[in-house]
Protein backbone atom coordinates (compact mmCIF):
# COMPACT_ATOMS: atom_id res chain seq x y z
CA UNK A 1 0.00 0.00 0.00
CA UNK A 2 3.01 2.30 0.35
CA UNK A 3 3.11 3.97 -3.07
CA UNK A 4 -0.64 4.56 -3.16
CA UNK A 5 -2.05 8.02 -3.48
CA UNK A 6 -5.04 8.68 -1.24
CA UNK A 7 -7.15 11.81 -1.65
CA UNK A 8 -9.64 12.80 1.05
CA UNK A 9 -12.39 15.23 0.06
CA UNK A 10 -13.78 17.23 2.97
CA UNK A 11 -11.34 18.47 5.63
CA UNK A 12 -13.82 18.38 8.50
CA UNK A 13 -13.97 16.18 11.57
CA UNK A 14 -14.10 12.87 9.69
CA UNK A 15 -11.55 13.95 7.07
CA UNK A 16 -9.03 15.04 9.70
CA UNK A 17 -9.45 11.86 11.72
CA UNK A 18 -9.14 9.71 8.61
CA UNK A 19 -5.89 11.36 7.52
CA UNK A 20 -4.38 10.90 10.97
CA UNK A 21 -5.63 7.31 11.22
CA UNK A 22 -4.01 6.40 7.88
CA UNK A 23 -0.66 7.44 9.31
CA UNK A 24 -1.29 5.74 12.65
CA UNK A 25 -2.13 2.56 10.76
CA UNK A 26 1.28 2.73 9.13
CA UNK A 27 0.24 3.87 5.67
CA UNK A 28 3.21 5.68 4.12
CA UNK A 29 1.89 6.72 0.70
CA UNK A 30 0.66 10.17 -0.26
CA UNK A 31 -2.32 11.72 1.54
CA UNK A 32 -3.99 14.91 0.36
CA UNK A 33 -6.73 16.37 2.52
CA UNK A 34 -8.91 18.79 0.54
CA UNK A 35 -11.32 21.22 2.18
CA UNK A 36 -13.52 24.04 1.06
CA UNK A 37 -13.25 25.90 4.36
CA UNK A 38 -10.19 27.98 5.15
CA UNK A 39 -9.76 26.28 8.56
CA UNK A 40 -7.92 23.02 9.11
CA UNK A 41 -10.12 20.16 10.41
CA UNK A 42 -12.00 20.99 13.60
CA UNK A 43 -14.65 19.64 15.93
CA UNK A 44 -18.06 21.26 15.53
CA UNK A 45 -19.71 20.56 18.92
CA UNK A 46 -18.06 23.55 20.63
CA UNK A 47 -19.40 25.92 17.94
CA UNK A 48 -22.92 26.27 19.32
CA UNK A 49 -21.64 26.04 22.90
CA UNK A 50 -18.27 27.48 24.01
CA UNK A 51 -17.42 29.30 20.77
CA UNK A 52 -20.82 30.99 20.39
CA UNK A 53 -20.65 31.99 24.04
CA UNK A 54 -17.16 33.42 23.56
CA UNK A 55 -15.43 31.17 26.08
CA UNK A 56 -12.74 29.87 23.70
CA UNK A 57 -10.82 31.09 20.65
CA UNK A 58 -11.86 29.27 17.47
CA UNK A 59 -8.43 27.62 17.14
CA UNK A 60 -9.28 25.61 20.27
CA UNK A 61 -11.69 23.53 18.15
CA UNK A 62 -8.95 22.40 15.74
CA UNK A 63 -8.30 18.65 15.79
CA UNK A 64 -4.56 19.18 15.50
CA UNK A 65 -2.26 22.20 15.39
CA UNK A 66 -1.65 23.26 11.79
CA UNK A 67 2.00 22.18 11.91
CA UNK A 68 0.90 18.62 12.64
CA UNK A 69 -0.08 17.93 9.04
CA UNK A 70 3.35 18.77 7.68
CA UNK A 71 4.93 16.63 10.40
CA UNK A 72 2.79 13.68 9.32
CA UNK A 73 3.40 14.37 5.65
CA UNK A 74 -0.28 15.07 5.02
CA UNK A 75 -0.83 17.65 2.27
CA UNK A 76 -3.57 20.13 3.20
CA UNK A 77 -5.35 21.86 0.35
CA UNK A 78 -7.73 24.34 1.96
CA UNK A 79 -10.07 27.08 0.79
CA UNK A 80 -11.02 25.45 -2.49
CA UNK A 81 -13.87 23.04 -3.21
CA UNK A 82 -13.64 19.88 -5.27
CA UNK A 83 -16.12 20.25 -8.11
CA UNK A 84 -15.92 16.92 -9.93
CA UNK A 85 -14.74 13.33 -9.64
CA UNK A 86 -13.73 11.55 -12.84
CA UNK A 87 -13.94 7.88 -11.87
CA UNK A 88 -12.58 6.57 -15.18
CA UNK A 89 -9.47 8.73 -15.09
CA UNK A 90 -9.30 8.53 -11.24
CA UNK A 91 -8.90 12.27 -10.94
CA UNK A 92 -10.61 15.08 -9.05
CA UNK A 93 -11.07 18.64 -10.26
CA UNK A 94 -11.07 21.72 -8.04
CA UNK A 95 -12.99 24.99 -8.32
CA UNK A 96 -9.76 26.75 -9.34
CA UNK A 97 -9.39 24.40 -12.32
CA UNK A 98 -6.54 22.35 -10.90
CA UNK A 99 -6.74 18.55 -10.83
CA UNK A 100 -5.34 15.76 -8.69
CA UNK A 101 -5.05 12.03 -9.49
CA UNK A 102 -5.98 9.37 -6.93
CA UNK A 103 -5.58 5.65 -6.39
CA UNK A 104 -8.17 5.66 -3.63
CA UNK A 105 -10.63 8.33 -2.64
CA UNK A 106 -12.28 9.05 0.69
CA UNK A 107 -15.41 11.20 0.73
CA UNK A 108 -15.97 13.06 4.00
CA UNK A 109 -18.00 15.98 2.69
CA UNK A 110 -20.28 16.09 5.74
CA UNK A 111 -23.56 17.91 5.78
CA UNK A 112 -24.83 21.46 5.59
CA UNK A 113 -27.54 23.32 7.45
CA UNK A 114 -30.91 22.91 5.79
CA UNK A 115 -32.17 26.25 4.49
CA UNK A 116 -35.61 27.46 5.52
CA UNK A 117 -37.59 27.05 2.29
CA UNK A 118 -39.71 30.14 2.93
CA UNK A 119 -39.74 33.77 1.84
CA UNK A 120 -37.10 35.64 3.84
CA UNK A 121 -35.23 32.48 4.83
CA UNK A 122 -31.94 33.85 3.49
CA UNK A 123 -32.05 37.50 4.57
CA UNK A 124 -29.16 39.39 6.20
CA UNK A 125 -30.69 39.09 9.68
CA UNK A 126 -31.16 35.34 9.34
CA UNK A 127 -28.37 33.03 10.53
CA UNK A 128 -27.47 29.37 10.14
CA UNK A 129 -24.88 27.56 12.21
CA UNK A 130 -22.66 24.93 10.66
CA UNK A 131 -19.13 26.25 10.63
CA UNK A 132 -16.74 28.53 12.51
CA UNK A 133 -17.45 31.54 10.32
CA UNK A 134 -21.24 31.16 10.82
CA UNK A 135 -20.66 31.02 14.56
CA UNK A 136 -18.49 34.14 14.71
CA UNK A 137 -21.01 36.05 12.58
CA UNK A 138 -23.93 35.12 14.84
CA UNK A 139 -21.94 35.73 18.02
CA UNK A 140 -21.37 39.35 17.06
CA UNK A 141 -25.13 39.89 17.15
CA UNK A 142 -25.83 38.27 20.51
CA UNK A 143 -25.63 41.23 22.89
CA UNK A 144 -27.47 41.64 26.20
CA UNK A 145 -31.14 42.31 25.50
CA UNK A 146 -31.02 41.44 21.79
CA UNK A 147 -34.17 39.64 20.65
CA UNK A 148 -33.36 36.35 18.93
CA UNK A 149 -35.95 34.10 17.33
CA UNK A 150 -34.82 30.52 16.80
CA UNK A 151 -36.71 28.41 14.32
CA UNK A 152 -36.50 24.73 15.15
CA UNK A 153 -36.15 23.08 18.58
CA UNK A 154 -33.74 20.33 17.57
CA UNK A 155 -30.31 20.02 19.15
CA UNK A 156 -28.74 22.96 17.33
CA UNK A 157 -31.71 25.25 17.98
CA UNK A 158 -31.77 24.37 21.68
CA UNK A 159 -28.01 24.75 22.05
CA UNK A 160 -28.13 28.17 20.43
CA UNK A 161 -31.01 29.05 22.78
CA UNK A 162 -29.03 27.99 25.87
CA UNK A 163 -25.90 29.86 24.81
CA UNK A 164 -27.84 32.98 23.85
CA UNK A 165 -29.64 32.99 27.23
CA UNK A 166 -26.28 32.76 28.96
CA UNK A 167 -25.30 35.91 27.05
CA UNK A 168 -28.40 37.74 28.27
CA UNK A 169 -30.23 37.50 24.96
CA UNK A 170 -34.02 37.42 24.94
CA UNK A 171 -34.90 34.16 23.18
CA UNK A 172 -38.03 32.85 21.47
CA UNK A 173 -37.91 29.32 20.06
CA UNK A 174 -40.52 28.36 17.47
CA UNK A 175 -41.13 24.68 16.78
CA UNK A 176 -43.62 23.03 14.47
CA UNK A 177 -43.90 19.80 16.47
CA UNK A 178 -45.63 19.56 19.83
CA UNK A 179 -42.32 19.02 21.66
CA UNK A 180 -38.63 19.83 21.22
CA UNK A 181 -36.36 17.10 19.80
CA UNK A 182 -39.41 15.35 18.37
CA UNK A 183 -37.39 13.92 15.50
CA UNK A 184 -34.67 12.35 17.63
CA UNK A 185 -35.66 11.71 21.25
CA UNK A 186 -38.42 10.15 23.31
CA UNK A 187 -41.29 12.55 24.19
CA UNK A 188 -40.34 12.27 27.87
CA UNK A 189 -36.97 13.82 27.04
CA UNK A 190 -38.56 16.47 24.82
CA UNK A 191 -40.81 17.40 27.73
CA UNK A 192 -37.85 17.57 30.09
CA UNK A 193 -35.91 19.85 27.74
CA UNK A 194 -38.96 22.07 27.21
CA UNK A 195 -39.18 22.62 30.95
CA UNK A 196 -35.45 23.20 31.25
CA UNK A 197 -35.54 25.96 28.64
CA UNK A 198 -38.72 27.56 29.92
CA UNK A 199 -37.20 27.62 33.39
CA UNK A 200 -34.25 29.56 31.95
CA UNK A 201 -36.53 32.19 30.47
CA UNK A 202 -36.86 30.92 26.90
CA UNK A 203 -40.21 31.68 25.29
CA UNK A 204 -40.74 28.25 23.74
CA UNK A 205 -43.66 28.03 21.34
CA UNK A 206 -44.44 24.57 20.07
CA UNK A 207 -46.98 23.51 17.48
CA UNK A 208 -46.34 26.77 15.64
CA UNK A 209 -45.83 26.94 11.90
CA UNK A 210 -43.68 29.72 10.44
CA UNK A 211 -44.88 30.90 7.03
CA UNK A 212 -42.44 33.70 6.17
CA UNK A 213 -39.81 36.03 7.58
CA UNK A 214 -40.28 39.72 6.84
CA UNK A 215 -37.36 42.11 7.24
CA UNK A 216 -38.62 45.65 7.93
CA UNK A 217 -35.13 47.04 7.56
CA UNK A 218 -34.70 47.40 11.32
CA UNK A 219 -36.18 44.17 12.64
CA UNK A 220 -37.72 40.86 11.65
CA UNK A 221 -41.36 39.91 11.72
CA UNK A 222 -41.66 36.13 11.79
CA UNK A 223 -45.04 35.33 10.32
CA UNK A 224 -46.79 32.32 11.83
CA UNK A 225 -49.94 30.50 10.88
CA UNK A 226 -52.99 31.63 12.82
CA UNK A 227 -51.17 34.01 15.15
CA UNK A 228 -49.49 37.37 15.62
CA UNK A 229 -46.06 37.81 14.02
CA UNK A 230 -43.11 37.29 16.36
CA UNK A 231 -40.82 40.31 16.35
CA UNK A 232 -37.07 39.84 16.71
CA UNK A 233 -33.77 41.51 15.87
CA UNK A 234 -32.31 38.34 14.37
CA UNK A 235 -33.33 34.80 13.57
CA UNK A 236 -31.29 31.61 13.79
CA UNK A 237 -32.46 28.56 11.89
CA UNK A 238 -31.97 25.02 13.19
CA UNK A 239 -34.15 22.77 11.06
CA UNK A 240 -31.74 19.96 10.44
CA UNK A 241 -28.90 19.15 8.10
CA UNK A 242 -28.67 17.67 4.67
CA UNK A 243 -25.77 15.52 3.48
CA UNK A 244 -23.37 16.97 0.89
CA UNK A 245 -23.91 14.21 -1.65
CA UNK A 246 -23.96 16.20 -4.90
CA UNK A 247 -20.31 15.58 -5.80
CA UNK A 248 -20.75 11.82 -5.33
CA UNK A 249 -24.12 11.79 -7.05
CA UNK A 250 -22.76 13.53 -10.15
CA UNK A 251 -20.02 10.92 -10.31
CA UNK A 252 -22.60 8.14 -10.28
CA UNK A 253 -21.90 6.90 -6.77
CA UNK A 254 -24.97 5.39 -5.13
CA UNK A 255 -26.71 7.84 -2.80
CA UNK A 256 -29.93 7.58 -0.84
CA UNK A 257 -30.16 10.58 1.49
CA UNK A 258 -26.43 10.02 2.08
CA UNK A 259 -23.71 8.14 0.25
CA UNK A 260 -24.57 4.46 0.65
CA UNK A 261 -21.69 2.48 2.19
CA UNK A 262 -21.26 -0.88 3.88
CA UNK A 263 -19.78 -1.47 7.32
CA UNK A 264 -16.26 -0.99 5.88
CA UNK A 265 -17.01 2.33 4.21
CA UNK A 266 -17.07 0.93 0.65
CA UNK A 267 -19.24 2.76 -1.87
CA UNK A 268 -20.31 1.04 -5.08
CA UNK A 269 -16.91 2.00 -6.56
CA UNK A 270 -14.12 -0.15 -5.08
CA UNK A 271 -11.69 2.78 -5.21
CA UNK A 272 -14.02 5.13 -3.35
CA UNK A 273 -14.82 5.13 0.37
CA UNK A 274 -16.89 7.45 2.53
CA UNK A 275 -17.31 8.27 6.23
CA UNK A 276 -19.01 10.74 8.57
CA UNK A 277 -22.24 12.72 8.31
CA UNK A 278 -22.43 12.22 4.55
CA UNK A 279 -22.85 8.44 4.76
CA UNK A 280 -25.83 6.18 5.02
CA UNK A 281 -23.95 3.20 6.38
CA UNK A 282 -24.73 -0.32 7.39
CA UNK A 283 -24.56 -0.66 11.16
CA UNK A 284 -24.06 -4.38 11.89
CA UNK A 285 -25.38 -4.04 15.46
CA UNK A 286 -28.65 -2.50 14.30
CA UNK A 287 -28.70 -4.60 11.13
CA UNK A 288 -29.84 -1.65 9.03
CA UNK A 289 -28.46 1.41 7.27
CA UNK A 290 -28.41 4.65 9.24
CA UNK A 291 -27.38 8.20 8.55
CA UNK A 292 -26.06 9.83 11.70
CA UNK A 293 -25.12 13.40 12.42
CA UNK A 294 -22.86 12.86 15.37
CA UNK A 295 -19.36 13.43 16.58
CA UNK A 296 -18.76 9.78 17.54
CA UNK A 297 -19.69 8.60 14.08
CA UNK A 298 -17.52 11.27 12.43
CA UNK A 299 -14.53 10.25 14.50
CA UNK A 300 -14.83 6.49 14.78
CA UNK A 301 -16.28 5.63 11.39
CA UNK A 302 -13.55 7.71 9.76
CA UNK A 303 -10.85 5.93 11.77
CA UNK A 304 -12.33 2.51 10.99
CA UNK A 305 -12.62 3.21 7.25
CA UNK A 306 -9.09 4.66 7.12
CA UNK A 307 -7.79 1.42 8.65
CA UNK A 308 -9.60 -0.54 5.95
CA UNK A 309 -8.01 1.69 3.30
CA UNK A 310 -4.63 0.98 4.90
CA UNK A 311 -5.21 -2.75 4.50
CA UNK A 312 -7.28 -3.67 7.56
CA UNK A 313 -10.39 -5.84 7.61
CA UNK A 314 -12.35 -4.67 10.67
CA UNK A 315 -15.86 -3.23 10.20
CA UNK A 316 -17.18 -0.11 11.91
CA UNK A 317 -19.65 -1.47 14.40
CA UNK A 318 -20.67 0.70 17.35
CA UNK A 319 -23.86 1.63 19.15
CA UNK A 320 -24.70 5.15 17.88
CA UNK A 321 -24.03 7.74 20.53
CA UNK A 322 -24.61 11.46 20.78
CA UNK A 323 -24.39 14.14 23.46
CA UNK A 324 -25.46 17.73 23.92
CA UNK A 325 -24.67 20.35 26.56
CA UNK A 326 -27.26 22.98 27.39
CA UNK A 327 -26.86 25.33 30.38
CA UNK A 328 -25.42 23.04 33.09
CA UNK A 329 -27.13 19.97 31.65
CA UNK A 330 -25.21 17.21 29.91
CA UNK A 331 -27.44 14.86 27.98
CA UNK A 332 -26.14 11.71 26.30
CA UNK A 333 -28.08 9.41 24.06
CA UNK A 334 -27.19 5.92 22.87
CA UNK A 335 -29.03 3.90 20.26
CA UNK A 336 -30.93 5.01 17.18
CA UNK A 337 -34.34 3.48 17.78
CA UNK A 338 -36.99 3.77 15.12
CA UNK A 339 -39.51 2.37 17.59
CA UNK A 340 -39.91 1.22 21.19
CA UNK A 341 -42.82 -0.12 23.21
CA UNK A 342 -41.89 0.89 26.72
CA UNK A 343 -39.78 3.34 28.70
CA UNK A 344 -38.12 2.72 32.05
CA UNK A 345 -37.01 5.55 34.31
CA UNK A 346 -33.96 5.10 36.45
CA UNK A 347 -34.45 8.06 38.77
CA UNK A 348 -36.98 10.85 38.42
CA UNK A 349 -37.00 13.86 36.12
CA UNK A 350 -36.82 16.01 39.25
CA UNK A 351 -33.55 14.34 40.38
CA UNK A 352 -30.29 16.16 39.62
CA UNK A 353 -29.45 13.29 37.29
CA UNK A 354 -31.39 10.36 35.84
CA UNK A 355 -31.50 7.85 32.99
CA UNK A 356 -34.34 6.91 30.69
CA UNK A 357 -34.28 3.59 28.86
CA UNK A 358 -36.34 2.79 25.78
CA UNK A 359 -37.19 -0.89 25.31
CA UNK A 360 -38.55 -2.97 22.48
CA UNK A 361 -39.69 -6.53 23.15
CA UNK A 362 -37.90 -6.45 26.49
CA UNK A 363 -34.54 -5.32 25.11
CA UNK A 364 -32.93 -1.92 25.63
CA UNK A 365 -32.82 -0.06 22.29
CA UNK A 366 -31.91 3.38 23.60
CA UNK A 367 -30.60 5.02 26.74
CA UNK A 368 -30.67 8.71 27.57
CA UNK A 369 -28.74 10.11 30.51
CA UNK A 370 -29.37 13.55 31.90
CA UNK A 371 -26.42 14.67 34.06
CA UNK A 372 -25.77 11.01 34.65
CA UNK A 373 -22.96 10.09 32.27
CA UNK A 374 -21.88 7.25 34.52
CA UNK A 375 -24.86 5.17 33.37
CA UNK A 376 -24.03 5.70 29.71
CA UNK A 377 -21.26 3.18 29.42
CA UNK A 378 -23.50 0.37 30.67
CA UNK A 379 -26.44 1.73 28.70
CA UNK A 380 -24.39 1.25 25.55
CA UNK A 381 -23.37 -2.23 26.63
CA UNK A 382 -26.98 -3.18 27.34
CA UNK A 383 -28.03 -2.06 23.86
CA UNK A 384 -25.13 -3.89 22.26
CA UNK A 385 -25.81 -7.11 24.18
CA UNK A 386 -29.42 -7.29 22.97
CA UNK A 387 -30.26 -9.08 26.21
CA UNK A 388 -33.77 -9.25 27.60
CA UNK A 389 -33.69 -7.28 30.84
CA UNK A 390 -35.96 -7.13 33.84
CA UNK A 391 -37.52 -3.63 33.70
CA UNK A 392 -37.91 -3.52 37.48
CA UNK A 393 -34.20 -4.14 38.01
CA UNK A 394 -33.32 -1.63 35.29
CA UNK A 395 -35.35 1.06 37.02
CA UNK A 396 -34.02 0.28 40.49
CA UNK A 397 -31.05 2.46 41.36
CA UNK A 398 -29.93 -0.15 43.90
CA UNK A 399 -29.32 -2.62 41.09
CA UNK A 400 -25.94 -2.07 39.47
CA UNK A 401 -26.25 -1.69 35.72
CA UNK A 402 -23.05 -3.66 35.23
CA UNK A 403 -24.76 -6.64 36.84
CA UNK A 404 -27.52 -6.46 34.22
CA UNK A 405 -25.00 -6.43 31.39
CA UNK A 406 -23.35 -9.64 32.56
CA UNK B 1 2.54 25.67 49.60
CA UNK B 2 1.92 22.35 47.96
CA UNK B 3 4.29 22.49 44.99
CA UNK B 4 6.78 19.68 44.98
CA UNK B 5 6.17 18.31 48.42
CA UNK B 6 4.20 15.37 49.71
CA UNK B 7 0.68 16.38 50.68
CA UNK B 8 -1.83 14.21 52.55
CA UNK B 9 -4.99 14.07 50.48
CA UNK B 10 -7.12 11.24 51.80
CA UNK B 11 -7.41 8.50 54.39
CA UNK B 12 -5.56 5.31 53.61
CA UNK B 13 -8.65 3.13 53.13
CA UNK B 14 -10.71 5.70 51.23
CA UNK B 15 -9.88 4.45 47.73
CA UNK B 16 -10.82 0.75 47.59
CA UNK B 17 -9.47 -1.57 44.94
CA UNK B 18 -10.89 -0.88 41.48
CA UNK B 19 -12.06 2.60 42.46
CA UNK B 20 -10.87 6.16 42.11
CA UNK B 21 -11.25 9.43 43.93
CA UNK B 22 -10.80 13.09 43.01
CA UNK B 23 -8.88 15.43 45.33
CA UNK B 24 -7.56 18.97 45.05
CA UNK B 25 -3.97 19.92 45.80
CA UNK B 26 -3.48 23.68 45.64
CA UNK B 27 -4.82 24.51 42.20
CA UNK B 28 -4.34 21.00 40.80
CA UNK B 29 -7.19 18.51 40.44
CA UNK B 30 -5.81 15.05 41.11
CA UNK B 31 -7.30 11.62 40.47
CA UNK B 32 -6.18 8.79 42.76
CA UNK B 33 -6.70 5.26 41.45
CA UNK B 34 -6.45 1.91 43.18
CA UNK B 35 -5.40 -0.60 40.55
CA UNK B 36 -5.19 -4.12 42.01
CA UNK B 37 -4.06 -2.77 45.35
CA UNK B 38 -1.51 -0.31 43.95
CA UNK B 39 -2.21 3.43 44.11
CA UNK B 40 -1.61 5.74 41.14
CA UNK B 41 -2.33 9.43 40.63
CA UNK B 42 -2.81 11.61 37.54
CA UNK B 43 -4.20 15.02 36.73
CA UNK B 44 -7.97 14.63 37.00
CA UNK B 45 -8.92 16.93 34.12
CA UNK B 46 -9.31 15.38 30.69
CA UNK B 47 -7.09 17.05 28.09
CA UNK B 48 -9.83 17.02 25.42
CA UNK B 49 -12.63 19.28 26.66
CA UNK B 50 -13.63 19.75 30.31
CA UNK B 51 -14.39 16.72 32.44
CA UNK B 52 -13.17 15.00 35.59
CA UNK B 53 -11.78 11.57 34.86
CA UNK B 54 -13.04 10.39 38.25
CA UNK B 55 -16.58 10.89 36.92
CA UNK B 56 -15.79 8.25 34.30
CA UNK B 57 -14.86 4.58 34.59
CA UNK B 58 -11.86 2.43 35.23
CA UNK B 59 -11.55 -0.26 32.63
CA UNK B 60 -8.60 -2.58 33.11
CA UNK B 61 -5.50 -0.39 33.27
CA UNK B 62 -7.23 2.58 31.65
CA UNK B 63 -9.59 5.31 32.75
CA UNK B 64 -12.34 6.38 30.36
CA UNK B 65 -13.56 9.98 30.28
CA UNK B 66 -17.31 10.34 30.97
CA UNK B 67 -17.86 12.93 28.25
CA UNK B 68 -16.48 11.59 24.97
CA UNK B 69 -14.94 8.27 25.93
CA UNK B 70 -11.32 9.38 25.60
CA UNK B 71 -8.93 7.07 27.46
CA UNK B 72 -5.75 7.37 29.50
CA UNK B 73 -3.38 4.79 30.88
CA UNK B 74 -3.73 4.95 34.67
CA UNK B 75 -0.11 4.04 35.42
CA UNK B 76 1.45 6.66 33.15
CA UNK B 77 -1.24 9.20 32.18
CA UNK B 78 -0.64 8.39 28.52
CA UNK B 79 -3.50 9.42 26.18
CA UNK B 80 -4.80 6.43 24.22
CA UNK B 81 -5.84 7.83 20.84
CA UNK B 82 -8.70 10.00 19.57
CA UNK B 83 -9.97 12.41 20.73
CA UNK B 84 -7.20 12.87 23.31
CA UNK B 85 -4.68 15.50 22.12
CA UNK B 86 -2.08 14.97 24.89
CA UNK B 87 -1.29 12.96 28.01
CA UNK B 88 -2.39 13.86 31.53
CA UNK B 89 0.37 14.37 34.10
CA UNK B 90 1.14 11.46 36.33
CA UNK B 91 2.06 12.15 39.98
CA UNK B 92 3.95 10.16 42.62
CA UNK B 93 1.67 8.78 45.32
CA UNK B 94 2.44 6.94 48.57
CA UNK B 95 0.93 5.85 51.85
CA UNK B 96 2.33 7.57 54.91
CA UNK B 97 0.88 6.42 58.22
CA UNK B 98 -2.86 6.29 57.70
CA UNK B 99 -2.88 8.87 54.89
CA UNK B 100 -2.56 8.81 51.11
CA UNK B 101 -0.04 11.41 49.98
CA UNK B 102 0.71 12.81 46.52
CA UNK B 103 3.39 15.11 45.17
CA UNK B 104 2.27 17.48 42.39
CA UNK B 105 4.39 20.03 40.56
C1 LIG C 1 -23.09 23.49 15.66
C2 LIG C 1 -22.93 22.02 15.77
C3 LIG C 1 -22.92 21.41 17.02
C4 LIG C 1 -22.79 20.03 17.14
N1 LIG C 1 -22.77 19.47 18.38
C5 LIG C 1 -22.67 18.13 18.51
C6 LIG C 1 -22.67 17.53 19.80
O1 LIG C 1 -22.80 18.19 20.81
N2 LIG C 1 -22.54 16.18 19.86
C7 LIG C 1 -22.41 15.40 18.76
O2 LIG C 1 -22.30 14.18 18.89
N3 LIG C 1 -22.39 15.95 17.52
C8 LIG C 1 -22.52 17.29 17.37
N4 LIG C 1 -22.51 17.86 16.12
C9 LIG C 1 -22.36 16.98 14.93
C10 LIG C 1 -20.91 16.77 14.52
O3 LIG C 1 -20.19 17.95 14.61
C11 LIG C 1 -20.89 16.26 13.09
O4 LIG C 1 -21.47 14.99 13.12
C12 LIG C 1 -19.48 16.20 12.50
O5 LIG C 1 -18.94 17.46 12.34
C13 LIG C 1 -19.50 15.48 11.16
O6 LIG C 1 -18.23 15.42 10.65
P1 LIG C 1 -17.96 15.26 9.08
O7 LIG C 1 -16.50 15.33 8.92
O8 LIG C 1 -18.72 14.12 8.57
O9 LIG C 1 -18.61 16.55 8.43
P2 LIG C 1 -18.16 18.06 8.59
O10 LIG C 1 -17.54 18.28 9.93
O11 LIG C 1 -19.33 18.86 8.22
O12 LIG C 1 -17.01 18.25 7.52
C14 LIG C 1 -17.23 18.22 6.15
C15 LIG C 1 -16.26 19.16 5.48
O13 LIG C 1 -16.24 18.89 4.09
C16 LIG C 1 -16.15 20.10 3.39
N5 LIG C 1 -16.64 19.88 2.02
C17 LIG C 1 -17.89 19.55 1.63
N6 LIG C 1 -17.96 19.42 0.29
C18 LIG C 1 -16.72 19.68 -0.17
C19 LIG C 1 -16.15 19.71 -1.48
N7 LIG C 1 -16.87 19.44 -2.58
N8 LIG C 1 -14.84 20.03 -1.60
C20 LIG C 1 -14.09 20.29 -0.50
N9 LIG C 1 -14.58 20.28 0.74
C21 LIG C 1 -15.88 19.97 0.91
C22 LIG C 1 -17.00 21.03 4.20
O14 LIG C 1 -16.67 22.38 3.92
C23 LIG C 1 -16.65 20.62 5.63
O15 LIG C 1 -15.55 21.34 6.12
C24 LIG C 1 -22.66 19.23 15.97
C25 LIG C 1 -22.68 19.85 14.72
C26 LIG C 1 -22.82 21.21 14.60
C27 LIG C 1 -22.86 21.85 13.24
S1 LIG D 1 -13.58 15.78 27.64
FE1 LIG D 1 -12.65 13.86 27.91
S2 LIG D 1 -12.92 12.88 26.02
FE2 LIG D 1 -13.77 14.82 25.69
Amino acid sequence: MSDQNIVIIGAGHAGGRAADALRTAGYTGAVTLCGEERHPPYERPPLSKELLFGAIPHEKTYLFPEAYYAEKNIALKLGVAVTAIDRQAQRVTFADGSTLPYDALMLTTGARARRLPLPGGDGPRVFYLRDIDDTLALREKLGEGTRLAIIGAGFIGLEIAATARKRGVSVTVIELAALPLARVAAPEIGEYMAQLHRGKGVDLRTGVKVTAIEDTGSELRIMVEGGEPIVADYAAIGIGAQPNVELAQQAGIECKDGIVVDQFGHTNDPKIFAAGDVTRHLNPLLDRHVRLEAWQNAQNQAIAVAKVMAGGDQPFSEVPWFWTDQYETNMQMAGAPDRWDRVVWRGEPTDPGFTLFQLLDGRVVAAVTINNARDMRFGRMLIQSGKIVDPAALGDKNTKLQDLVR
Amino acid sequence: MSENEWVSVADKGSVPEGEMKGVTVGSTEVAIYNLKGELYATDNLCTHAYAFLTDGWMDGEEVECPLHAGRFEIKTGKGMGAPIPCDVKSFPVRIEGDKIQVKVG
